[in-house]
């Protein structure tokens, strides 16, 4: 502060000094307020799913400040006894790692194509591929539920996955192409006069130095495909069902039944908060490239 | 060479091919059609989509949504981005309000039908809300309670009671009710006593006209018969109040000082009116706005951290020369920063009307079946027709290509963007 005075600013008296510090104490305080305003509504869950089902209907979850003892972890133990929502949870573990993987694997493969192969028509089809960021996946809906019947995969992982890893394509596509390309072609070069062919270029001067953006965009991609409802609300059976769709399903009995989706909203909010708190620079990283999807 | 480019490139293409770029056409093609999908039926289904109630309350709901959400989130992400600029736990603050991004709508869903939990003393919304109202205005004392009937006093069309006889100085009233709710008594279980008449004076006493077990005279103290404190009674001449009293601990009342003249005796509608219990947050009126408010929740992380990186962007020295101009700091944000940070708020803006538009899983979770329909956005709708109960994928087919269309102009600016990076 004093040494932009110093640079030639108006001066600034005490009274104006302890204005701003009074200010700034406010902004804080405000800014408090706004924290514990956020986090309020998720440890309210948090908290729910931490009670019987009768103290729930009774009262409400901040009542704990004075009554502690409420707390009972009864309904985790319910839900992971429960084989239903176990076998719900796995598969969301079975859908979510394979849609990330071949997303990361798909789009690299061709975000190298587009950034480093010359070939007649290349911007154009990029240009394609940017204008496919922002297609609502309504319009492929009822398409992509016909061709699977076809295909005989209708209501099983499987077409939950490819659903996926269609959708995530544009993205990682434009995402990693876009890294790719600033990566110094003087490198390449260099692999390519040792007589490396594109494959092993890819292998081994590409996909190390891309890093950071194949593990931006495998988090997003994760977030994204564990977090889905519709996609997989069309497409899975109840054998297939991930833990998003099980739990829509017992919101229709809301209030009856609420100790069953507080923990189970509680199990699959953890797990993307665990990846969000482990990787957040990543993360973020991949918003900011990702913005207008 | 074309080969090799065709090897990397052919997993990636053929699945868009497969589930994105064909699926346009084929929808398209399959909203001409009826729902079985047999015979032509021309643009029959946009017609029908455009009489639906059901759409329209869509598009409506779309609408405010559109005009709402993304202004609200970008302009509460400037703010907080800004203000965090100069605040040294700002990493912290933004983790806490980005932290919503990373959980889904279905959990996000579930944390606000909490939130917004009819009952007070369950749902947050409406005990905060309740908490703030009861400062501000004072619960009733005595909701519900009513006069003994007949009796001296009658319940008016307002709410509030009135004596039918005037009351002359020197004379004090009985005011039994009925119907006080045990849960509103007083603690201290204190008899009531009749106020003795002095001169001068109008004097009286409301108390809780019933014997718990049966028996008493209607109208009259009984001994047993419990004082109610706290009751407002005004007296009234003319039709205009002239004395204001509030009973107390024993249920008196006493309007000294009155000149001679007959006065009618009335007790406010506010001793009685029933306890404010909040919003029906998820009920038909305000079910859209309490979603948008969830959206709000998930999303303004995401467009301040967006404007922040674009504000750290901005050179210092444009700043440092608006105020040592004399720029207050209000103009100095006004003039300079947020026409320097014009491109990313339209970026944010932009992002966040394509995803409004998409908007799904927050309403269908949210909003209860019975204001569902007013809850209604087009995604919602597209589902509903073509899987949830409608099975009419022809008409299901012309929503998913109108919601398409809405997201041309997103994708235009898209390309132009890139366009203009490129070259």
């Amino acid at each position: 502060m004093s040494h932009r005075t110093a640079a030639g600013g108006p001066p600034r008296g005490v009274p104006s000094r302890v204005a701003n510090r009074l200010g700034s104490g406010a902004v804080q305080l405000l800014l408090v307020l706004v924290a514990v305003g956020w986090l309020v509504p998720t440890i309210g869950l948090a908290v729910s799913s931490l009670r019987s089902a009768e103290d729930n209907n009774a009262t409400g979850w901040w009542t704990v400040l004075t009554r502690p003892a409420q707390l009972t972890i009864g309904n985790y133990q319910k839900v992971l006894d429960n084989p239903q929502i176990v076998q719900s949870f796995w598969n969301t573990v079975l859908i979510t790692v394979p849609a990330t993987l071949l997303v990361v694997i798909f789009g690299a493969l061709a975000a190298y194509a587009f950034a480093w192969i010359d070939f007649r028509g290349r911007d154009l089809l990029f240009i394609g591929v940017v204008g496919l960021l922002v297609v609502p996946i309504q319009v492929a809906l009822i398409p992509a539920a016909v061709l699977f019947g076809m295909l005989h995969i209708f209501g099983s992982i499987i077409s939950v996955i490819a659903f996926h890893v269609a959708f995530g394509l544009p993205f990682a596509i434009f995402l990693l192409r876009n890294f790719f390309a600033g990566i110094p072609r003087d490198l390449l070069e260099a692999a390519r006069m040792d007589g490396a062919g594109e494959w092993r270029i890819f292998r081994k001067v590409i996909l190390p130095l891309g890093l950071p953006a194949l593990a931006s965009l495998a988090i997003f991609q994760f977030l994204w495909v564990w977090n889905d409802l519709l996609v997989a609300l069309v497409f899975a059976d109840s054998d297939s069902a991930p833990l998003t769709v099980l739990l829509r399903g017992q919101t229709r009995q809301f209030g009856s039944n609420i100790d069953i989706l507080a923990p189970g909203a509680f199990l699959s909010l953890a797990v993307p908060l665990i990846v969000f708190f482990s990787f957040q620079r990543y993360y973020v990283q991949g918003v900011l490239a990702g913005s207008v999807k | 060479m074309p080969w090799l480019a065709l090897a990397f490139l052919s997993p990636g293409l053929v699945m868009l091919a497969a589930l994105v770029v064909y699926p346009i056409g084929y929808t398209t093609w399959r909203s001409l059609r009826d729902a079985s999908g047999r015979s032509y039926l021309g643009l029959h289904n946009y017609v029908t989509m455009f009489r639906s109630d059901s759409t329209r309350t869509a598009i409506g709901n779309n609408v405010i949504w559109l005009l709402v959400a993304p202004t609200v989130v970008t302009a509460l992400g400037t703010v907080f981005a800004v203000v965090t600029e100069r605040v040294r736990w700002a990493t912290a603050f933004k983790l806490v309000l980005f932290m919503p991004m990373a959980i889904s709508f279905l959990a996000a869903g579930i944390i606000f039908s909490l939130v917004y939990a009819d009952n007070p003393d369950r749902g947050l919304a409406n005990a905060t809300v309740v908490a703030v109202h009861d400062v501000v205005s004072p619960a009733a004392a005595y909701p519900g309670a009513r006069p003994r009937d007949p009796g001296p006093f009658t319940q008016q069309a307002d709410g509030s009671l009135r004596s039918s006889r005037g009351y002359q100085p020197g004379e004090s009233a009985l005011v039994g009710l009925v119907g006080v709710r045990p849960t509103s008594l007083p603690a201290g279980r204190v008899p009531a006593v009749p106020t003795a008449a002095t001169p001068g004076t109008v004097g009286g006493t409301v108390w809780f006209d019933f014997v718990p077990g049966g028996g008493g005279v209607p109208g009259a103290i009984d001994p047993g018969e419990r004082a109610l404190p706290g009751v407002v009674v005004q007296a009234v001449r003319d039709g205009t109040v002239v004395a204001t009293a509030r009973t107390g601990d024993r249920g008196e009342f006493r309007f000294g000082g009155l000149p001679p003249a007959t006065y009618t005796l009335r007790l406010p509608a506010s001793n009685f009116t029933e306890p404010f219990a909040g919003f029906v947050w998820l009920g038909p009126t305000l079910v859209t706005w309490s979603i948008i408010g969830g959206y709000v929740w998930m999303w303004t992380g995401f467009a301040m951290v967006l404007i922040a990186a674009g504000l750290a962007a901005i050179p210092r020295e444009a700043l440092e020369a608006a105020r040592v101009d004399g720029g207050t700091e209000w103009q100095v944000f006004r003039r300079v920063t947020v026409p320097l940070l014009s491109p990313v708020l339209v970026v944010v803006l932009v992002t966040l009307m394509i995803n409004v538009l998409k908007v799904f899983d927050l309403v269908f979770i949210l909003a209860p079946q019975s204001s569902q329909d007013d809850a209604n956005v087009l995604a919602l709708e597209m589902w509903r027709v073509s899987f949830g109960g409608g099975q009419d994928q022809g008409l299901g087919s012309a929503l998913g290509v109108f919601l398409f269309l809405l997201v041309l102009p997103a994708m235009i600016f898209n390309v132009r963007r890139f366009h203009r990076g490129q070259r």
